[in-house]
Order: structure tokens, then C-alpha cells, then sequence
């Protein structure tokens, strides 16, 4: 044992007591994965090299983009995996404790907060829903102006072509806001079809591979036994808005329902 | 239209049904790094951290983005 480099304990997520990880699953280091027990409760968890996985190390780790994904990606496996066989929290990125016995005191000092997280999760699934506005194409008269005399404007008359600018502009505000608008009516009709509902930050067109604006980046926490009715409402939605291209992921781990649990103050 | 993933979803014991490559990173950014139950651990990324990494890792994202289209040839 003496000769084991020192390590972290890294949790990925928090079940019912009783909960063992998925054979065969390993995480963010490559290590084989356990649960650590406390009343009533379980935490996922494994062991990290402090010599990567310690403060100092982890910050530098995290400048480099590639470490970075391949880990955010191997907590997510674990955390999905586990998803699909129990009810379970999703713990943030990157929570590490020294060593297993401080994590167990933690979920004890948080019982009850916890239990009644784990309750509010169960039986119900993550699912995101994000619109993109249809105003990516040209319009008729934009295309009209990408002709050849767009380079040489005195081929027109100059008051025309800037009222027709300014026209077209004026035009695509008001797209813009019809748009956000009907990303608006969208959200509310899903969030009534869901137990919980949540909005991301809209993701920019550069990250996403897109040219049309994102309107709406939404999550909802859904009763798995009304699945079937919020894919319907989201094609009825669809229809309904055709200036609009929604697009379903998920099923996700309820990352973004764990709010109730905040228990920010922990003494050291 | 609606696309994107929708497998039918009795969750519990149900085999990934998305291949985890196909999981786009800004949509677990959103998620990892925002989401999740928040406990004060020994060692936690500082919402400084946190936006350091997203801001990182979606200027990677854009620019995988930007090569890839560029070999692609794709119009606009």
C-alpha cells in the first residue's frame, strides 16, 4: 500500500443506500469506480492522483482543452450509465474530497437535503429542447443583392437601395423578435408538460456549427410516465411555429434539477 | 421538424442509445459545469475556474468548427 501514489476522492453522483457502480465502468482517471456508504445514502466515487487531480495540477489541467474534454466526457459516462439503472443526483464537475471518509461525513452533515433531492429526481428524466430562429437563409431581396451590381451602387438609384437596406434591417428585427417571442410561448407550453423546466444560456451560433440563431436552450424534468405527451407537445410545437427548427437531446442525467440541493456552506 | 435523439425511454435498465461521441460538448458544458448538486468539496472550481474552462473549451469547439467547414468546403 505504502508504495500507492497519494490520492482524491472524486464523486460523480449520489443514489439510494445500497446503489454499486455498473461493472465495468471507469472514470475520470481511468480508475475502477465505488460506493462509499452513509445512511440511506451512496456516492459514486473513485480514486484520483493527487498529482493530477489536487488543486494546483487540476486548475493547469484545465486550461488544456483536450484533458478537459476527455474528462468532462468521462464523468458524464458514469454519471449517464448510472442514470439509466437508478435514481441518482449528478454531482458538479469536479467535487473532490481528500479521502472517502470526509465525503461519507458530507452525506450524512446533508441527509436530508439530499433525500429529498433523490426524491424530487425519481421516476422522472432530463430532456433539453433548443430552437434555432429560421433566419439564416437570405431573404428574396437579400439574394437580389448579392448580384453583381452590389458592387458598383451608383448602378442604382442611391435613395432606393438605402431605403431598401434600411427596409431589410428593419425586417430582420422584427424576425429577431418574433422569434424570441415564439421561443417564449414554446418554453411555457413544454414547461407545462414537465414536472420542472429551466433555460441554459443560449449557445452561440460558432460553438454549435450553425448559422441560424439559437432562441431557446431549454431543460426539462419530465415524469417518465409522460414521456410520450412531451414529445408529442414538442412536435405539436413544431407545427405550430414553423419559423422555428426545435431540436430534442436527452434523455439526460437530471443535471439541471439538483438545485434544491445547495448546500453551500460546509465548514472545512 | 424535430430531430435529434429520442430513443423510447423506459429508463431504468435501458443501454445508452446514443452513441457518447454524438453527445455534443456545449450541450454537457451546459450541464457538467452549471448543473450537477454543488457541495463544498476539499477542492471545487471556483466559478472563475468554471468560466476559464467554458470559455476555453467553446473557443476550442468553434474552431474544430471552423477547420472542419473549411475542409468541408461548406457554402456561407
Amino acid at each position: 500500500m505504502s508504495t500507492q501514489p497519494p490520492t482524491n476522492t472524486w464523486l460523480y453522483a449520489i443514489a439510494d443506500a445500497g446503489c454499486t457502480p455498473p461493472p465495468g465502468l471507469t472514470g475520470v482517471a481511468g480508475e475502477t469506480l465505488r460506493a462509499i456508504a452513509a445512511p440511506d445514502l451512496t456516492a459514486l466515487a473513485g480514486s484520483v492522483p493527487r498529482g493530477d487531480f489536487d488543486e494546483e495540477p487540476l486548475r493547469a489541467h484545465l486550461a488544456d482543452a483536450a484533458w478537459l474534454e476527455h474528462a468532462v466526457r468521462a464523468h458524464h459516462r458514469v454519471v449517464d450509465t448510472l442514470a439509466r439503472t437508478a435514481p441518482m443526483l449528478p454531482l458538479r464537475f469536479a467535487t473532490l474530497y481528500r479521502d472517502d471518509r470526509r465525503a461519507a461525513a458530507m452525506l450524512e452533515r446533508h441527509h436530508d437535503e439530499l433525500l429529498a433531492s433523490l426524491g424530487h429526481v425519481t421516476g422522472r428524466v432530463e430532456w433539453g429542447v433548443k430552437a434555432y430562429a429560421g433566419l439564416a437563409g437570405p431573404t428574396p431581396d437579400a439574394a437580389a443583392e448579392s448580384g453583381d451590381t452590389r458592387q458598383d451602387p451608383a448602378a442604382r438609384p442611391g435613395t432606393a437601395y438605402l431605403l431598401r437596406r434600411q427596409a431589410q434591417h428593419h425586417r430582420r428585427e422584427q424576425d429577431q423578435q418574433q422569434a424570441a417571442d415564439d421561443a417564449q410561448d414554446v418554453h411555457t407550453v413544454l414547461a407545462q408538460a414537465a414536472a420542472e423546466a429551466t433555460r441554459h444560456p443560449l449557445q452561440r451560433p460558432e460553438t454549435v456549427g450553425r448559422t441560424e440563431p439559437m432562441v431557446l436552450n431549454g431543460a426539462y424534468l419530465v415524469e417518465q410516465a409522460r414521456t410520450a405527451a412531451f414529445h408529442a407537445a414538442v412536435d405539436a410545437l413544431s407545427a405550430r411555429f414553423p419559423g422555428l427548427r426545435l431540436e430534442t437531446t436527452g434523455p439526460w442525467p437530471p443535471y439541471s434539477f439538483t438545485a434544491a440541493v445547495q448546500p453551500g456552506d460546509e465548514q472545512r | 421538424m424535430t430531430t435529434g435523439s429520442r430513443p423510447p425511454t423506459a429508463r431504468p435498465g435501458l443501454p445508452p442509445t446514443v452513441p457518447e461521441r454524438n453527445v455534443a460538448l456545449v450541450d454537457l458544458l451546459d450541464r457538467l459545469l452549471a448543473g450537477g448538486v454543488v457541495i463544498a468539496g476539499e477542492i471545487t472550481l471556483s466559478i472563475a475556474d468554471v468560466d476559464l474552462v467554458r470559455i476555453s473549451l467553446r473557443a476550442m469547439i468553434a474552431s474544430v468548427r471552423a477547420a472542419t467547414q473549411a475542409t468541408d468546403q461548406e457554402p456561407t
